[in-house]
Protein backbone atom coordinates (compact mmCIF):
# COMPACT_ATOMS: atom_id res chain seq x y z
CA UNK A 1 0.00 0.00 0.00
CA UNK A 2 1.22 3.63 -0.98
CA UNK A 3 2.14 5.24 2.01
CA UNK A 4 -0.03 8.61 3.06
CA UNK A 5 3.37 11.20 2.21
CA UNK A 6 3.24 9.43 -0.60
CA UNK A 7 0.02 10.52 -1.77
CA UNK A 8 -0.67 13.47 -4.22
CA UNK A 9 -2.42 16.51 -2.62
CA UNK A 10 -5.73 15.60 -4.91
CA UNK A 11 -5.89 12.59 -3.89
CA UNK A 12 -5.50 12.69 0.08
CA UNK A 13 -8.39 15.35 -0.26
CA UNK A 14 -10.11 12.37 -1.79
CA UNK A 15 -8.94 10.22 0.97
CA UNK A 16 -10.25 12.38 3.47
CA UNK A 17 -13.33 12.99 2.04
CA UNK A 18 -14.37 9.42 1.76
CA UNK A 19 -12.56 8.59 5.36
CA UNK A 20 -9.99 6.11 4.30
CA UNK A 21 -7.80 7.61 6.83
CA UNK A 22 -7.75 11.62 9.51
CA UNK A 23 -6.47 14.28 9.12
CA UNK A 24 -4.75 13.13 12.46
CA UNK A 25 -3.44 9.96 11.01
CA UNK A 26 -2.16 11.70 7.94
CA UNK A 27 -0.54 14.87 9.90
CA UNK A 28 1.06 11.89 12.64
CA UNK A 29 2.58 10.48 9.55
CA UNK A 30 4.28 13.42 8.31
CA UNK A 31 5.85 14.64 11.69
CA UNK A 32 7.69 10.81 12.06
CA UNK A 33 9.08 11.78 8.22
CA UNK A 34 9.81 14.87 8.98
CA UNK A 35 11.57 14.20 12.32
CA UNK A 36 13.45 10.86 10.34
CA UNK A 37 14.63 12.88 6.89
CA UNK A 38 15.12 16.84 8.09
CA UNK A 39 18.60 15.98 9.95
CA UNK A 40 19.85 14.81 6.79
CA UNK A 41 17.45 17.08 4.26
CA UNK A 42 17.49 20.05 6.80
CA UNK A 43 14.85 21.39 4.56
CA UNK A 44 12.70 22.11 7.42
CA UNK A 45 13.88 25.32 10.01
CA UNK A 46 11.32 25.01 12.60
CA UNK A 47 9.19 22.24 12.76
CA UNK A 48 5.62 22.34 14.37
CA UNK A 49 4.48 18.80 15.15
CA UNK A 50 1.64 19.96 17.80
CA UNK A 51 0.62 22.30 16.24
CA UNK A 52 -0.18 19.91 12.98
CA UNK A 53 -1.94 17.87 15.22
CA UNK A 54 -3.97 20.34 16.99
CA UNK A 55 -5.05 22.08 13.10
CA UNK A 56 -5.77 18.10 11.73
CA UNK A 57 -7.85 17.36 14.76
CA UNK A 58 -9.97 20.55 14.25
CA UNK A 59 -9.91 19.24 10.44
CA UNK A 60 -11.59 16.02 11.29
CA UNK A 61 -14.31 17.94 13.33
CA UNK A 62 -15.16 19.70 10.40
CA UNK A 63 -14.45 17.19 7.89
CA UNK A 64 -17.40 15.05 9.99
CA UNK A 65 -20.11 18.19 10.22
CA UNK A 66 -19.99 18.83 6.90
CA UNK A 67 -18.27 22.37 7.02
CA UNK A 68 -14.96 21.63 5.50
CA UNK A 69 -12.44 23.55 3.47
CA UNK A 70 -11.00 22.73 0.14
CA UNK A 71 -7.92 22.27 1.49
CA UNK A 72 -9.36 20.59 4.37
CA UNK A 73 -6.73 18.55 6.82
CA UNK A 74 -3.64 18.81 3.81
CA UNK A 75 -0.11 19.05 5.58
CA UNK A 76 1.64 21.97 4.18
CA UNK A 77 5.27 23.01 4.25
CA UNK A 78 5.71 26.79 4.87
CA UNK A 79 8.81 28.89 3.46
CA UNK A 80 10.60 31.16 6.25
CA UNK A 81 9.71 34.00 4.45
CA UNK A 82 5.79 33.87 5.42
CA UNK A 83 4.85 35.56 8.77
CA UNK A 84 2.98 33.26 10.65
CA UNK A 85 1.51 33.82 13.93
CA UNK A 86 3.84 33.14 17.01
CA UNK A 87 5.91 30.89 14.80
CA UNK A 88 9.57 31.89 14.42
CA UNK A 89 10.03 33.32 11.07
CA UNK A 90 13.29 35.14 9.61
CA UNK A 91 13.25 34.97 5.71
CA UNK A 92 16.75 32.49 7.27
CA UNK A 93 18.71 35.70 8.22
CA UNK A 94 20.88 36.41 11.05
CA UNK A 95 18.92 39.95 11.62
CA UNK A 96 16.08 38.57 12.41
CA UNK A 97 17.19 36.75 15.06
CA UNK A 98 14.02 34.81 16.87
CA UNK A 99 10.99 36.71 15.34
CA UNK A 100 7.88 35.87 16.14
CA UNK A 101 5.14 37.71 13.62
CA UNK A 102 2.58 38.39 15.84
CA UNK A 103 0.26 38.44 13.03
CA UNK A 104 -0.48 35.89 9.66
CA UNK A 105 0.64 37.13 6.44
CA UNK A 106 -2.80 37.11 3.87
CA UNK A 107 -1.29 34.34 1.88
CA UNK A 108 -1.20 32.01 4.70
CA UNK A 109 -4.00 32.80 6.25
CA UNK A 110 -5.79 31.96 3.38
CA UNK A 111 -4.30 28.52 3.54
CA UNK A 112 -6.02 28.10 6.96
CA UNK A 113 -8.70 29.62 6.04
CA UNK A 114 -9.19 26.50 3.61
CA UNK A 115 -8.49 24.17 6.03
CA UNK A 116 -4.94 23.49 5.12
CA UNK A 117 -2.62 21.73 8.64
CA UNK A 118 0.58 23.79 9.33
CA UNK A 119 4.06 21.08 9.71
CA UNK A 120 6.47 23.87 10.07
CA UNK A 121 8.74 27.03 8.26
CA UNK A 122 10.93 25.92 5.39
CA UNK A 123 14.60 26.67 4.82
CA UNK A 124 15.74 28.82 1.48
CA UNK A 125 18.51 31.64 0.59
CA UNK A 126 18.65 34.78 3.21
CA UNK A 127 15.87 36.99 2.15
CA UNK A 128 15.43 34.79 -0.81
CA UNK A 129 18.71 36.47 -2.58
CA UNK A 130 20.31 32.93 -4.43
CA UNK A 131 19.58 30.30 -6.19
CA UNK A 132 21.06 26.83 -4.63
CA UNK A 133 19.84 27.99 -0.49
CA UNK A 134 23.94 28.04 0.59
CA UNK A 135 22.86 31.72 1.89
CA UNK A 136 20.77 30.93 4.14
CA UNK A 137 21.68 31.14 8.00
CA UNK A 138 20.85 27.68 8.79
CA UNK A 139 22.65 25.84 6.01
CA UNK A 140 22.29 24.54 2.71
CA UNK A 141 19.17 22.03 2.07
CA UNK A 142 20.42 19.15 0.11
CA UNK A 143 18.61 18.04 -2.64
CA UNK A 144 16.96 14.31 -2.32
CA UNK A 145 18.21 13.29 -5.98
CA UNK A 146 21.31 12.50 -6.48
CA UNK A 147 23.53 11.98 -9.41
CA UNK A 148 23.98 8.29 -10.78
CA UNK A 149 27.91 8.18 -11.23
CA UNK A 150 28.25 6.69 -7.70
CA UNK A 151 30.12 9.65 -6.25
CA UNK A 152 27.54 10.28 -3.86
CA UNK A 153 28.29 14.04 -4.20
CA UNK A 154 25.60 16.63 -2.12
CA UNK A 155 23.29 18.23 -4.70
CA UNK A 156 21.49 22.14 -4.51
CA UNK A 157 17.91 21.57 -4.26
CA UNK A 158 18.31 25.26 -5.69
CA UNK A 159 17.01 28.40 -4.48
CA UNK A 160 15.61 30.44 -3.01
CA UNK A 161 13.10 28.18 -2.16
CA UNK A 162 15.10 25.17 -1.83
CA UNK A 163 13.64 23.85 1.43
CA UNK A 164 9.99 24.23 -0.45
CA UNK A 165 11.33 22.03 -3.02
CA UNK A 166 13.02 19.40 -1.50
CA UNK A 167 10.23 18.69 1.32
CA UNK A 168 7.62 17.97 -1.69
CA UNK A 169 10.15 16.26 -3.33
CA UNK A 170 11.55 14.01 -0.27
CA UNK A 171 7.55 13.41 0.62
CA UNK A 172 7.13 15.70 3.58
CA UNK A 173 4.60 17.79 2.75
CA UNK A 174 1.85 17.44 0.30
CA UNK A 175 2.42 20.73 -0.83
CA UNK A 176 4.67 23.97 0.03
CA UNK A 177 4.20 27.66 -0.39
CA UNK A 178 6.90 29.66 -2.13
CA UNK A 179 8.19 32.63 -3.58
CA UNK A 180 9.42 34.22 -6.82
CA UNK A 181 11.29 37.11 -7.02
CA UNK A 182 13.46 36.02 -10.45
CA UNK A 183 12.96 32.32 -10.52
CA UNK A 184 12.76 31.07 -6.63
CA UNK A 185 9.83 28.99 -7.43
CA UNK A 186 10.78 27.68 -11.02
CA UNK A 187 14.45 26.96 -10.85
CA UNK A 188 14.23 24.99 -7.29
CA UNK A 189 10.98 22.73 -9.08
CA UNK A 190 13.28 22.25 -11.71
CA UNK A 191 16.17 20.75 -9.79
CA UNK A 192 13.92 18.47 -8.08
CA UNK A 193 11.40 17.46 -10.22
CA UNK A 194 8.41 19.40 -8.72
CA UNK A 195 5.91 21.43 -10.15
CA UNK A 196 6.14 25.20 -9.17
CA UNK A 197 4.35 28.28 -10.15
CA UNK A 198 4.60 31.93 -10.06
CA UNK A 199 0.70 33.40 -10.78
CA UNK A 200 0.71 36.97 -12.66
CA UNK A 201 1.94 40.04 -10.32
CA UNK A 202 -0.47 41.35 -8.45
CA UNK A 203 -2.54 38.01 -7.71
CA UNK A 204 -1.38 37.07 -4.88
CA UNK A 205 -0.78 39.46 -1.52
CA UNK A 206 2.51 40.22 -0.49
CA UNK A 207 1.21 41.19 3.24
CA UNK A 208 3.29 39.50 5.55
CA UNK A 209 5.46 37.91 3.06
CA UNK A 210 9.26 39.45 3.75
CA UNK A 211 9.93 42.21 1.12
CA UNK A 212 12.81 41.28 -1.31
CA UNK A 213 12.55 43.72 -4.10
CA UNK A 214 8.70 44.30 -4.26
CA UNK A 215 8.16 45.14 -7.95
CA UNK A 216 9.18 41.92 -8.76
CA UNK A 217 8.18 39.62 -5.90
CA UNK A 218 5.49 37.29 -5.71
CA UNK A 219 4.23 33.97 -3.81
CA UNK A 220 3.44 30.75 -5.35
CA UNK A 221 2.99 26.81 -4.58
CA UNK A 222 5.57 24.24 -4.86
CA UNK A 223 3.64 20.68 -5.55
CA UNK A 224 4.04 17.01 -6.55
CA UNK A 225 1.69 17.35 -9.55
CA UNK A 226 0.27 20.20 -12.01
CA UNK A 227 -3.48 19.64 -10.59
CA UNK A 228 -2.11 20.52 -6.75
CA UNK A 229 -0.51 23.01 -7.63
CA UNK A 230 -3.61 24.70 -9.47
CA UNK A 231 -5.63 23.35 -5.85
CA UNK A 232 -3.17 25.52 -3.83
CA UNK A 233 -2.68 28.21 -5.70
CA UNK A 234 -6.37 28.75 -5.98
CA UNK A 235 -6.21 29.00 -2.79
CA UNK A 236 -3.29 30.98 -1.89
CA UNK A 237 -4.59 34.15 -4.36
CA UNK A 238 -7.43 36.59 -4.55
CA UNK A 239 -7.93 40.48 -3.62
CA UNK A 240 -5.85 41.84 -0.30
CA UNK A 241 -6.97 45.71 0.71
CA UNK A 242 -3.93 45.39 2.75
CA UNK A 243 -1.15 44.83 -0.30
CA UNK A 244 -1.98 48.10 -2.96
CA UNK A 245 -0.58 46.01 -6.24
CA UNK A 246 -3.22 43.60 -4.58
CA UNK A 247 -5.73 42.69 -8.02
CA UNK A 248 -9.31 43.43 -8.16
CA UNK A 249 -9.94 40.17 -9.85
CA UNK A 250 -12.00 37.15 -9.01
CA UNK A 251 -9.76 34.39 -8.71
CA UNK A 252 -10.78 31.58 -11.50
CA UNK A 253 -10.95 28.07 -11.35
CA UNK A 254 -7.26 27.18 -12.26
CA UNK A 255 -7.88 22.88 -11.34
CA UNK A 256 -10.57 22.84 -13.90
CA UNK A 257 -8.10 24.64 -16.71
CA UNK A 258 -5.42 21.56 -15.99
CA UNK A 259 -7.36 19.21 -18.24
CA UNK A 260 -8.63 21.76 -20.52
CA UNK A 261 -6.03 20.30 -23.39
CA UNK A 262 -3.84 22.84 -26.18
CA UNK A 263 -6.07 22.01 -29.45
CA UNK A 264 -6.28 24.61 -31.25
CA UNK A 265 -3.73 26.84 -28.69
CA UNK A 266 -0.57 28.68 -30.75
CA UNK A 267 2.45 28.32 -28.45
CA UNK A 268 5.80 30.15 -29.31
CA UNK A 269 8.80 28.92 -28.95
CA UNK A 270 11.42 31.98 -28.46
CA UNK A 271 14.46 31.29 -30.56
CA UNK A 272 16.46 33.40 -27.69
CA UNK A 273 16.40 30.87 -25.58
CA UNK A 274 18.76 28.70 -26.98
CA UNK A 275 21.65 29.68 -25.48
CA UNK A 276 25.55 28.92 -25.63
CA UNK A 277 26.45 25.46 -23.73
CA UNK A 278 23.29 24.59 -23.31
CA UNK A 279 23.47 20.63 -22.48
CA UNK A 280 21.94 18.43 -24.71
CA UNK A 281 19.59 16.48 -22.40
CA UNK A 282 17.66 20.28 -21.84
CA UNK A 283 18.20 20.33 -25.54
CA UNK A 284 16.32 17.45 -26.44
CA UNK A 285 13.53 18.10 -23.88
CA UNK A 286 12.77 21.12 -25.58
CA UNK A 287 12.06 19.62 -28.60
CA UNK A 288 10.27 16.66 -26.96
CA UNK A 289 7.76 19.17 -25.17
CA UNK A 290 7.54 20.84 -28.74
CA UNK A 291 6.34 17.28 -29.98
CA UNK A 292 4.05 16.49 -27.50
CA UNK A 293 2.30 19.94 -27.35
CA UNK A 294 1.86 19.45 -31.43
CA UNK A 295 0.72 15.87 -30.95
CA UNK A 296 -2.18 17.50 -28.32
CA UNK A 297 -3.41 19.46 -31.13
CA UNK A 298 -1.01 23.17 -30.52
CA UNK A 299 -0.02 24.64 -33.20
CA UNK A 300 3.87 25.75 -32.59
CA UNK A 301 5.25 28.88 -34.12
CA UNK A 302 8.62 30.57 -34.17
CA UNK A 303 9.01 34.04 -32.25
CA UNK A 304 11.33 36.50 -31.00
CA UNK A 305 12.25 37.94 -27.83
CA UNK A 306 15.05 40.30 -28.72
CA UNK A 307 15.75 41.54 -25.23
CA UNK A 308 15.94 38.48 -23.82
CA UNK A 309 19.80 38.72 -22.73
CA UNK A 310 19.50 41.94 -21.02
CA UNK A 311 16.78 40.79 -18.58
CA UNK A 312 19.36 39.35 -15.96
CA UNK A 313 21.44 42.42 -16.08
CA UNK A 314 17.99 44.33 -15.88
CA UNK A 315 17.59 42.79 -12.80
CA UNK A 316 20.30 43.18 -11.07
CA UNK A 317 20.15 46.63 -10.83
CA UNK A 318 15.98 46.78 -10.23
CA UNK A 319 16.10 43.74 -7.66
CA UNK A 320 19.30 45.41 -5.48
CA UNK A 321 17.84 48.88 -5.51
CA UNK A 322 14.17 47.80 -4.33
CA UNK A 323 16.29 45.41 -2.00
CA UNK A 324 18.66 47.91 -0.54
CA UNK A 325 15.59 50.06 0.25
CA UNK A 326 13.64 47.65 1.82
CA UNK A 327 16.06 46.19 4.03
CA UNK A 328 16.65 49.40 5.32
CA UNK A 329 14.28 48.78 8.51
CA UNK A 330 16.46 46.52 9.79
CA UNK A 331 18.33 48.42 11.66
CA UNK A 332 18.00 46.68 15.03
CA UNK A 333 16.01 49.16 17.14
CA UNK A 334 12.41 47.61 16.97
CA UNK A 335 12.74 43.46 16.00
CA UNK A 336 15.69 40.75 14.89
CA UNK A 337 19.13 41.34 16.38
CA UNK A 338 21.21 44.76 18.07
CA UNK A 339 24.69 45.09 18.16
CA UNK A 340 25.48 47.07 21.03
CA UNK A 341 28.50 50.02 20.13
CA UNK A 342 29.01 53.69 21.27
CA UNK A 343 27.05 55.67 18.84
CA UNK A 344 23.56 55.15 17.58
CA UNK A 345 25.21 55.10 14.12
CA UNK A 346 27.50 52.26 15.34
CA UNK A 347 24.71 50.31 16.31
CA UNK A 348 23.03 50.60 12.85
CA UNK A 349 26.43 49.86 11.11
CA UNK A 350 27.55 46.99 13.05
CA UNK A 351 24.14 45.35 13.56
CA UNK A 352 23.46 45.20 9.75
CA UNK A 353 27.47 44.05 9.38
CA UNK A 354 26.64 41.06 11.80
CA UNK A 355 23.15 40.49 11.15
CA UNK A 356 23.10 40.33 6.94
CA UNK A 357 24.87 37.69 5.19
CA UNK A 358 27.99 38.14 2.10
CA UNK A 359 25.29 37.97 -0.33
CA UNK A 360 22.85 39.93 0.61
CA UNK A 361 25.37 42.66 1.93
CA UNK A 362 26.76 42.60 -1.67
CA UNK A 363 23.40 43.48 -3.05
CA UNK A 364 22.59 46.18 -0.52
CA UNK A 365 26.07 47.98 -1.48
CA UNK A 366 24.78 47.41 -5.33
CA UNK A 367 21.53 48.78 -5.05
CA UNK A 368 22.88 51.63 -3.03
CA UNK A 369 25.37 52.55 -5.43
CA UNK A 370 22.70 52.35 -8.21
CA UNK A 371 20.51 54.66 -6.36
CA UNK A 372 23.22 57.07 -4.78
CA UNK A 373 23.17 60.71 -6.24
CA UNK A 374 24.84 60.95 -9.91
CA UNK A 375 24.17 57.49 -11.22
CA UNK A 376 20.45 57.23 -10.66
CA UNK A 377 19.57 57.88 -14.04
CA UNK A 378 22.60 55.79 -15.68
CA UNK A 379 21.65 53.31 -13.68
CA UNK A 380 18.28 52.45 -12.62
CA UNK A 381 16.14 54.88 -14.97
CA UNK A 382 17.97 52.91 -17.61
CA UNK A 383 17.40 49.53 -16.27
CA UNK A 384 13.66 50.54 -16.03
CA UNK A 385 13.17 51.25 -19.08
CA UNK A 386 15.01 48.39 -20.85
CA UNK A 387 12.36 46.97 -18.37
CA UNK A 388 9.73 48.42 -20.59
CA UNK A 389 11.45 46.65 -23.18
CA UNK A 390 11.50 43.19 -22.18
CA UNK A 391 7.31 43.37 -21.28
CA UNK A 392 7.01 44.77 -25.20
CA UNK A 393 8.93 41.76 -26.31
CA UNK A 394 6.12 39.92 -24.95
CA UNK A 395 3.63 42.02 -25.88
CA UNK A 396 4.27 41.56 -29.32
CA UNK A 397 4.43 37.75 -28.93
CA UNK A 398 0.90 37.66 -27.85
CA UNK A 399 0.10 38.74 -31.21
CA UNK A 400 1.35 35.65 -32.22
CA UNK A 401 0.68 32.99 -29.82
CA UNK A 402 -1.05 32.24 -26.86
CA UNK A 403 1.83 30.86 -24.22
CA UNK A 404 5.54 30.21 -24.52
CA UNK A 405 7.53 26.76 -24.25
CA UNK A 406 10.97 26.92 -22.93
CA UNK A 407 13.35 25.34 -20.67
CA UNK A 408 13.17 26.11 -16.87
CA UNK A 409 16.89 26.54 -16.01
CA UNK A 410 20.35 26.33 -17.86
CA UNK A 411 21.30 23.16 -16.46
CA UNK A 412 20.57 20.26 -13.73
CA UNK A 413 21.21 20.44 -9.91
CA UNK A 414 24.94 21.25 -9.42
CA UNK A 415 26.91 20.05 -6.94
CA UNK A 416 26.72 22.24 -3.00
CA UNK A 417 29.72 24.39 -3.45
CA UNK A 418 30.63 24.18 -7.26
CA UNK A 419 29.34 28.00 -7.92
CA UNK A 420 29.57 29.92 -4.76
CA UNK A 421 32.80 31.51 -5.69
CA UNK A 422 31.37 33.22 -8.56
CA UNK A 423 28.42 35.47 -8.27
CA UNK A 424 27.53 35.85 -12.24
CA UNK A 425 27.65 31.91 -12.42
CA UNK A 426 25.06 31.83 -9.80
CA UNK A 427 23.00 34.57 -11.48
CA UNK A 428 22.54 32.72 -15.09
CA UNK A 429 20.77 29.95 -13.47
CA UNK A 430 18.06 32.47 -13.31
CA UNK A 431 18.33 33.73 -17.21
CA UNK A 432 14.95 31.90 -18.45
CA UNK A 433 12.92 32.73 -15.72
CA UNK A 434 13.70 35.96 -15.01
CA UNK A 435 12.09 37.73 -17.71
CA UNK A 436 8.71 36.38 -16.39
CA UNK A 437 9.64 38.19 -13.14
CA UNK A 438 10.36 41.48 -14.88
CA UNK A 439 7.31 41.34 -16.80
CA UNK A 440 5.23 40.27 -14.46
CA UNK A 441 3.70 37.52 -16.10
CA UNK A 442 2.76 33.80 -14.73
CA UNK A 443 5.04 31.53 -15.43
CA UNK A 444 5.04 27.48 -14.28
CA UNK A 445 7.55 24.71 -14.50
CA UNK A 446 7.10 20.75 -15.14
CA UNK A 447 9.23 18.23 -14.87
CA UNK A 448 9.69 16.09 -17.77
CA UNK A 449 12.43 14.36 -18.10
CA UNK A 450 15.83 13.20 -16.61
CA UNK A 451 18.66 13.77 -17.84
CA UNK A 452 22.31 11.41 -18.48
CA UNK A 453 23.02 11.19 -14.37
CA UNK A 454 19.09 10.61 -13.70
CA UNK A 455 18.64 14.38 -12.56
CA UNK A 456 14.88 15.97 -13.06
CA UNK A 457 14.65 18.82 -15.85
CA UNK A 458 11.98 20.92 -16.09
CA UNK A 459 9.72 22.73 -19.35
CA UNK A 460 8.88 26.62 -18.49
CA UNK A 461 5.55 27.60 -19.75
CA UNK A 462 4.82 31.78 -19.68
CA UNK A 463 1.11 32.82 -20.70
CA UNK A 464 0.01 36.24 -20.85
CA UNK A 465 -0.91 38.52 -17.77
CA UNK A 466 -4.01 36.61 -15.56
CA UNK A 467 -4.33 34.03 -18.48
CA UNK A 468 -2.92 31.54 -15.65
CA UNK A 469 -5.65 28.79 -16.87
CA UNK A 470 -3.68 28.82 -20.47
CA UNK A 471 -0.39 28.35 -18.68
CA UNK A 472 -2.49 25.42 -16.70
CA UNK A 473 -3.69 23.54 -19.49
CA UNK A 474 -0.55 23.18 -21.18
CA UNK A 475 1.49 21.86 -18.46
CA UNK A 476 -1.19 19.30 -17.41
CA UNK A 477 -0.55 17.85 -21.41
CA UNK A 478 3.20 18.38 -20.88
CA UNK A 479 2.96 16.39 -17.81
CA UNK A 480 0.74 13.96 -19.25
CA UNK A 481 2.39 13.48 -22.69
CA UNK A 482 5.84 12.89 -20.75
CA UNK A 483 4.72 10.59 -18.80
CA UNK A 484 7.19 11.69 -15.94
CA UNK A 485 6.86 10.16 -12.89
CA UNK A 486 10.21 9.92 -11.56
CA UNK A 487 10.76 9.88 -8.10
CA UNK A 488 14.11 10.77 -5.62
CA UNK A 489 15.43 7.52 -4.54
CA UNK A 490 15.15 7.55 -0.23
CA UNK A 491 18.78 7.74 1.02
CA UNK A 492 17.78 10.20 3.78
CA UNK B 1 32.29 54.26 -13.97
CA UNK B 2 34.92 51.92 -12.03
CA UNK B 3 34.50 51.72 -8.51
CA UNK B 4 37.44 51.91 -5.52
CA UNK B 5 37.77 51.33 -2.27
CA UNK B 6 37.21 55.10 -1.39
CA UNK B 7 33.63 54.33 -3.35
CA UNK B 8 32.59 51.21 -1.32
CA UNK B 9 33.53 52.86 2.02
CA UNK B 10 31.09 55.72 0.93
CA UNK B 11 28.10 53.13 -0.22
CA UNK B 12 28.99 50.89 3.05
CA UNK B 13 28.12 54.36 4.87
CA UNK B 14 25.09 55.03 3.03
CA UNK B 15 23.88 51.76 3.16
CA UNK B 16 24.51 51.52 7.09
CA UNK B 17 26.67 48.75 6.91
CA UNK B 18 30.03 48.39 8.55
CA UNK B 19 32.76 47.20 6.00
CA UNK B 20 36.39 46.99 7.86
CA UNK B 21 39.48 48.43 5.71
CA UNK B 22 40.52 45.00 4.91
CA UNK B 23 37.55 44.17 2.95
CA UNK B 24 37.23 47.51 1.33
CA UNK B 25 39.72 46.43 -2.02
CA UNK B 26 38.38 42.70 -2.62
CA UNK B 27 34.49 43.95 -2.48
CA UNK B 28 35.33 46.66 -4.91
CA UNK B 29 36.94 44.26 -7.17
CA UNK B 30 33.14 41.85 -6.73
CA UNK B 31 31.09 45.11 -7.75
CA UNK B 32 33.19 45.97 -10.32
CA UNK B 33 32.53 42.72 -11.96
CA UNK B 34 28.91 43.11 -11.42
CA UNK B 35 28.62 46.50 -12.79
CA UNK B 36 30.94 45.77 -15.48
CA UNK B 37 28.68 43.13 -16.86
CA UNK B 38 25.58 45.37 -16.44
CA UNK B 39 26.76 47.81 -18.84
CA UNK B 40 25.55 45.38 -20.96
CA UNK B 41 22.30 47.74 -20.75
CA UNK B 42 23.97 50.97 -22.62
CA UNK B 43 23.45 48.59 -25.53
CA UNK B 44 20.07 48.93 -25.68
CA UNK B 45 18.00 51.56 -27.66
CA UNK B 46 15.68 52.87 -24.66
CA UNK B 47 15.39 56.55 -26.50
CA UNK B 48 11.74 57.59 -25.43
CA UNK B 49 11.05 54.60 -23.83
CA UNK B 50 8.70 55.37 -20.33
CA UNK B 51 10.57 53.55 -17.56
CA UNK B 52 8.60 50.25 -16.10
CA UNK B 53 7.34 51.63 -12.74
CA UNK B 54 4.39 48.81 -12.37
CA UNK B 55 4.34 45.04 -14.24
CA UNK B 56 0.46 45.34 -14.19
CA UNK B 57 -1.15 48.72 -15.30
CA UNK B 58 -3.43 49.71 -12.71
CA UNK B 59 -4.02 52.68 -10.16
CA UNK B 60 -3.16 52.76 -6.62
CA UNK B 61 -6.38 52.21 -5.41
CA UNK B 62 -7.00 54.73 -2.23
CA UNK B 63 -8.74 53.35 0.86
CA UNK B 64 -11.14 55.48 3.30
CA UNK B 65 -8.90 57.90 5.90
CA UNK B 66 -10.27 56.54 8.69
CA UNK B 67 -8.48 53.78 11.68
CA UNK B 68 -8.70 50.40 11.30
CA UNK B 69 -6.41 49.05 13.55
CA UNK B 70 -5.00 49.81 16.51
CA UNK B 71 -4.76 49.34 20.62
CA UNK B 72 -1.65 46.76 19.78
CA UNK B 73 1.33 47.90 21.31
CA UNK B 74 2.54 45.34 23.25
CA UNK B 75 2.37 43.44 19.96
CA UNK B 76 3.92 46.20 18.37
CA UNK B 77 7.43 45.88 20.79
CA UNK B 78 6.95 42.05 20.90
CA UNK B 79 9.96 41.46 19.39
CA UNK B 80 12.28 44.65 20.10
CA UNK B 81 15.52 44.06 21.48
CA UNK B 82 14.90 46.23 24.60
CA UNK B 83 11.53 47.90 25.14
CA UNK B 84 9.78 49.14 28.53
CA UNK B 85 6.21 49.89 29.32
CA UNK B 86 4.79 49.71 25.50
CA UNK B 87 8.14 51.62 23.97
CA UNK B 88 11.12 50.77 21.84
CA UNK B 89 14.09 51.42 24.20
CA UNK B 90 17.02 52.97 21.56
CA UNK B 91 20.47 54.74 22.27
CA UNK B 92 20.96 57.84 22.86
CA UNK B 93 19.56 60.00 19.39
CA UNK B 94 19.99 63.52 20.93
CA UNK B 95 23.47 64.50 22.57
Amino acid sequence: MTKLTELTLAAARDGLASKAFSAVELATEFNAAIEAANPRLNAYVVTTPEKALAMAAASDARLKDGSAGRLEGIPLGIKDLFCTEGVRATACSNILGEFKPTYESTVTSQLWRDGAVMLGKLNMDEFAMGSSNETSRFGPVVNPWKRQDGANASLTPGGSSGGSAAAVAADLCLGATATDTGGSIRQPASFTGTVGIKPTYGRASRFGIVAFASSLDQAGPIAKTVLDSAIMLESMCGHDPKDSTSLQIPVPDFAAAVARGVKGLKIGVPKEYRVDGMPEAIEKLWSDGIAWLKDAGAEIVDVSLPHTKYALPCYYIVAPAEASSNLARYDGMRFGARVEGETLTEVYEQSRAQGFGNEVKRRILIGTYVLSAGYYDAYYLRAQRVRTRIAEDFRLAWQKCDALLTPTAPSAAFGLGEKSDDPIQMYLNDVFTVTANLAGLPGISVPAALDSQGLPLGLQVIGRALDEETVFAVAGVLEAQSGFNAKAKSWW
Amino acid sequence: MAVDANTVRRVARLARIHEPDSRLESLAGELNTILGWIEMLNEVDVEGVEPMTSAVETTLPLRDDVVTDGGNSQKIVANAPRSADGFFVVPKVVE
